[in-house]
């Protein structure tokens, strides 16, 4: 089948171990505030490509990759095709690729017919970055646009099947700069059994042009990125040093 | 053996002059970290200090502290010369090219007009009496080839088709092997050149018989010279160096002999690192020497190739922008018995870069390959994140065809040390000539005396359809690029015969065997804008727009076509198509003293220059706009990333281009990982992936554009002091360029993802 493609990028480097060939899906629910890629929200308007061909490419780039390298999928929301990121990741496997999916979680839910299809793709996927936007579901639907109760019980569903995440946690000047909402969300990590790497991403506006380019207003104007400082006094907080 | 001698093993060395065997009988392979690098002394300190405020005050003075102008330079014919006088006691390794610090010495060989033009450049008046002397009795190089130049050969100058020629100053590229001057003393290695002298020809006095005789009588009156040059100092180098201070000592007195004769375009080190690193081991047995004094040594050594420096002509500096004199030096790389030849001393040279910050000399080149120890892969890396100060080029493919023990004779060319030389010169402008492909071969952009387009290629019939044909264009290119390889082989053996004849190198060939071999080093310009063109015109519709007198003067294309850049075979099959075309051309001409010829696609920052001179091309690179350096995809048609475009590159074979292909990438921080340290292991597997590929050359720069733009808004801010930038194989100091060239290096991508 083929899957609503918004990019590819043959040189990866910090979404996931070592080099990857990143693969973006085109279609997101969620509409953060600081989105920096905004472009790839709509659903439609992508180029529609087969597994076989988005890997025929990526396999150009095997020699880059040594052990640990590999496709990171990301998006948009890629579970969103959670059909077709299924048939990718099972081709994958088959052809001895790493697979990282990079996502928010929140197509995630316990019912059927995704988590039937969700179990499947975990048998095929080898890590997660997964983003959580916020701790605090009142401020996660601010941010967002929705809630993030399915979003951690996806954390508790990876982290009872044992599937290695990496959690990434965008800081935003107050918005998610916030010791105490920093320690709740360091209280919920330190919970979690399967977390190999905690990365703070320092909120920055180079996305901005996107949303004027799509005409839509960027409520963030003013907010300018965190101090090196904050960054990593957020550092210290997830990681329980503080 | 010698006492100098004591210790060192083997014996083939011992009898013959052979350095090579000498470091693979002797060299200590160093697998470990960093950790036992030293910090720099206070005498580094205090002399780098004062370096700095040289180089402040030769800024201040439009990038020229003072120009000599009344002694010719010679081996012997200033007097000694410190960084600073008061404090030479502090000075680990001496000697300068002239009496004074960053004074540009008078070299008028090369061509007297030039050597007069640059002084006054700079408000220096050199003394009259050499007007007479350089033009009544005694010639230049300069003069004798354009005695000896046609008419045909001169428009081709004059247009820039051909561009770039060693025809007004020293051609360069010649690497003495200056570690023999510390291994053997000079008694020896004039006892040896005797011996060759006496076996020269069998009493028949055939041109080249005679030729090589005079040669060889030269290079035995240089080393004597050279012997009288360091007295001037106080060394007798005569005998062995006889510790790691005097090897550092002896084998910089070969390099400064050649630096004081020579004004050549690159003017190498050479692989020098692992061959020092043997006596700083032996030392550091025996107890005379510590970790800090053997970086004391290095740093100083260092220092003084950061010093060397020639008086230029302006439109030599727009050519080469920034002062460059290619000290190139190596590191690294891997034996024919399979060990790696990383030592202690690789690190240190590129610890030079953190005691006294990044700078574009010398020219520091890591001969790479993934077999390299990790972590000297990863220090080096890590060094180019913090500094963009260094290029590598791959081992794997070089030592095949150069063995284990060459080195960097320019930017990125190899050349087996002391066994060969290489005459090089300029480029070829292959974008200009696939517009004279299409116009006929006139010049779209110059005019002859009548005010009509100069015909300087084959007058053939010029394409006139509306849009161009894609066999059509290739037949006629075709005929054009036979008869520019034909003229440019033969503007070079012109100018080489020249130069052998008023400008010979004999203090640098004294350091080479009298038997070598020579390459023939050609090159081209407008690589990536002409695959792009060509690939137009085969998948779009190209359309040409004309002037009154048909030349094409501006291309209108429809419709998509691949790029140079992408990992499109389609286009870059291309690519591989035309370097093969074109030095199969070369191959079939006569080459001065039977030298094998070989090409290179690399521009140095020409690009611009070459850029300037040529018209519109089909990609739609605009009318005199530059063109991406080297071997590089062209600006904006890169968009599938870093390792899209690092595959384009290493398809290029190897093999057609023995000169070397030239990459330049620069990325940004943030796209190569959060922290120095991701970054490093980052930039390391991509290197692993991209040399394992068969690829050439990597420039490698990290830093992003909002650090140039600031940079050239504040100059004058001293983080920028010596903030340094890879170009095409060679390394710059972003504030000493023009500001078109500025411009030119911020408008290429730098790959980053948001």
């Amino acid at each position: 089948m083929k899957g609503m493609i918004h990019s590819l990028e043959s040189f990866g480097s910090v979404d996931g171990p070592v080099i990857r060939y990143l693969v973006f899906l085109k279609g997101c629910n969620m509409r953060c505030k600081y989105c920096h890629n905004a472009d790839t929200w709509a659903k439609e308007g992508g180029q529609l490509m087969e597994a076989d061909e988005i890997l025929d490419k990526a396999e150009r780039f095997r020699s880059y990759w040594r052990e640990d390298g590999g496709i990171t999928v990301s998006g948009g929301e890629a579970l969103l095709q959670i059909d077709f990121l299924l048939e990718l990741f099972s081709k994958a496997h088959e052809r001895n690729i790493n697979t990282c999916l990079d996502t928010s979680a929140q197509p995630f839910t316990r019912e059927e017919p995704f988590f039937s299809k969700f179990e499947e793709l975990m048998k095929v996927t080898d890590l997660l970055l997964l983003d959580i936007k916020h701790i605090d579901d009142e401020e996660h639907r601010k941010l967002t646009g929705h809630s993030n109760q399915n979003i951690l019980d996806c954390a508790h569903y990876l982290s009872d099947i044992g599937k290695p995440v990496w959690i990434r946690h965008v800081l935003v000047p107050g918005i998610t700069d916030n010791d105490e909402y920093l320690h709740k969300t360091a209280d919920f990590i330190a919970d979690l059994k399967n977390v190999k790497k905690i990365e703070v991403l320092p909120y920055h506006s180079l996305g901005k042009f996107k949303w004027d380019e799509l005409g839509i207003p960027y409520s963030l104007g003013d907010v300018k990125s965190p101090s090196a400082e904050r960054v990593k006094n957020a550092d210290d907080i997830l990681h329980g040093r503080k | 053996m010698r006492d100098e001698w004591r210790g060192f093993k083997g014996t083939h060395w011992v009898e013959e002059v052979s350095v090579r065997d000498f470091i693979q009988d002797n060299y200590t392979p160093y697998d470990g970290d960093e950790s036992f690098l030293a910090d720099p002394t206070d005498a580094t300190n205090k002399l780098w200090g004062r370096l700095q405020e040289l180089q402040k005050e030769e800024r201040e003075h439009n990038g020229v502290l003072e120009c000599e102008t009344e002694i010719v330079s010679s081996l012997t014919s200033y007097g000694p010369g410190y960084i600073d006088e008061s404090m030479k006691d502090l000075e680990k390794v001496v000697g300068l090219q002239t009496d004074k610090p960053l004074k540009r010495a008078f070299m008028p060989y090369g061509g007297i007009k030039m050597a007069q033009e640059a002084a006054e450049q700079y408000g220096y008046k050199v003394n009259e009496k050499y007007n007479q002397i350089f033009n009544e009795y005694h010639k230049t190089h300069n003069q004798a080839v354009f005695d000896a130049y046609t008419d045909e050969m001169k428009a081709a100058r004059h247009t820039h088709i051909v561009t770039g020629l060693p025809d007004t100053y020293g051609r360069g590229r010649i690497v003495g092997d200056y570690r023999r001057v510390a291994l053997y003393g000079i008694d020896y290695l004039i006892e040896k050149k005797k011996l060759d002298f006496k076996n020269c020809g069998h009493g028949d006095m055939t041109d080249d018989v005679i030729r090589l005789r005079e040669e060889i009588t030269m290079q035995i009156r240089a080393l004597q010279g050279m012997k009288e040059m360091a007295k001037i100092y106080g060394y007798d180098i005569s005998k062995p160096a006889n510790n790691a201070k005097e090897a550092v000592q002896w084998l910089y007195f070969g390099y400064l002999a050649a630096i004081k004769t020579q004004n050549g375009a690159a003017m190498s080190v050479g692989r020098i690192s692992t061959f020092l690193d043997i006596y700083m081991e032996r030392d550091l047995k025996e107890g005379t020497l510590t970790e800090s004094e053997a970086q004391e040594l290095i740093d100083h050594l260092t220092m003084k190739f950061r010093m060397v420096k020639f008086a230029r002509i302006e439109s030599y500096n727009q050519l080469f922008s920034g002062d460059p004199v290619w000290a190139t030096l190596e590191m690294g790389g891997i034996g024919m018995d399979g060990r790696h030849m990383v030592t202690k001393n690789d690190y240190r040279f590129l610890h030079t870069l953190e005691n006294m910050g990044p700078s574009p000399e010398p020219n520091l080149t890591v001969l790479y390959s993934s077999q390299l120890p990790e972590t000297f892969k990863k220090y080096a890396a890590k060094i180019s994140v913090l500094t963009s100060s260094i290029q590598y080029e791959n081992d794997d493919v070089m030592k095949p065809i150069w063995g284990d023990d060459y080195s960097i004779c320019c930017c990125v060319s190899a050349t087996q040390t002391g066994k060969e030389i290489q005459f090089f010169g300029a480029r070829a402008n292959l974008a200009k000539a696939l517009l004279y492909a299409i116009n006929g071969g006139k010049d779209e952009k110059h005019k002859d005396k009548a005010g009509k387009p100069m015909q300087v290629g084959p007058e053939i019939a010029p394409i006139t359809s509306e849009y161009l044909d894609y066999d059509e264009v290739m037949h006629k290119y075709d005929i054009m690029l036979d008869w520019l390889a034909g003229l440019y082989v033969n503007i070079l053996n012109l100018i080489h015969y020249m130069h052998d004849k008023y400008y010979y190198e004999a203090a640098e060939m004294a350091l080479i065997d009298t038997n070598l071999r020579r390459t023939f080093a050609t090159g081209i310009a407008g690589f990536s804008h002409v695959i792009d063109s060509l690939s137009a015109i085969k998948y779009a519709k190209v359309k040409v727009l004309r002037d009154e007198f048909g030349i094409a003067t501006g291309f209108e294309t429809t419709g998509e076509f691949p790029k140079y850049g992408n990992d499109d075979d389609r286009a870059d099959e291309i690519g591989v198509w035309l370097l093969k075309t074109f030095i199969t051309k070369v191959k079939k001409y006569h080459t001065y003293r039977n030298s094998e010829p070989t090409t290179s696609i690399l521009t140095i920052t020409s690009n611009v220059v070459y850029g300037k001179a040529t018209g519109a091309t089909p990609d739609g690179r605009e009318a005199y706009k530059p063109f991406a350096p080297g071997a590089s995809p062209s600006y904006g048609a890169e968009t599938s990333g870093l390792l899209a475009s690092l595959n384009s590159v290493a398809k290029i074979p190897y093999e057609f281009s023995l000169d070397g292909i030239s990459n330049t990438q620069t990325m940004n921080p943030d796209a190569l990982g959060h922290t120095d340290e991701e970054r490093a292991n980052t930039l390391v597997k991509a290197m692993d992936g991209y040399f394992d590929n068969g690829a050439h050359h990597l420039n490698v720069n990290v830093f992003g554009t909002e650090k140039l733009l600031d940079c050239q808004a504040h100059p004058e801010k001293p983080e920028y002091a010596n903030f340094t930038i890879r170009v095409s194989g060679y390394a710059v100091k972003f504030i000493s360029l023009t500001k078109e060239q500025q411009d030119d290096v911020i408008a290429r991508t730098c790959h980053k993802r948001l």
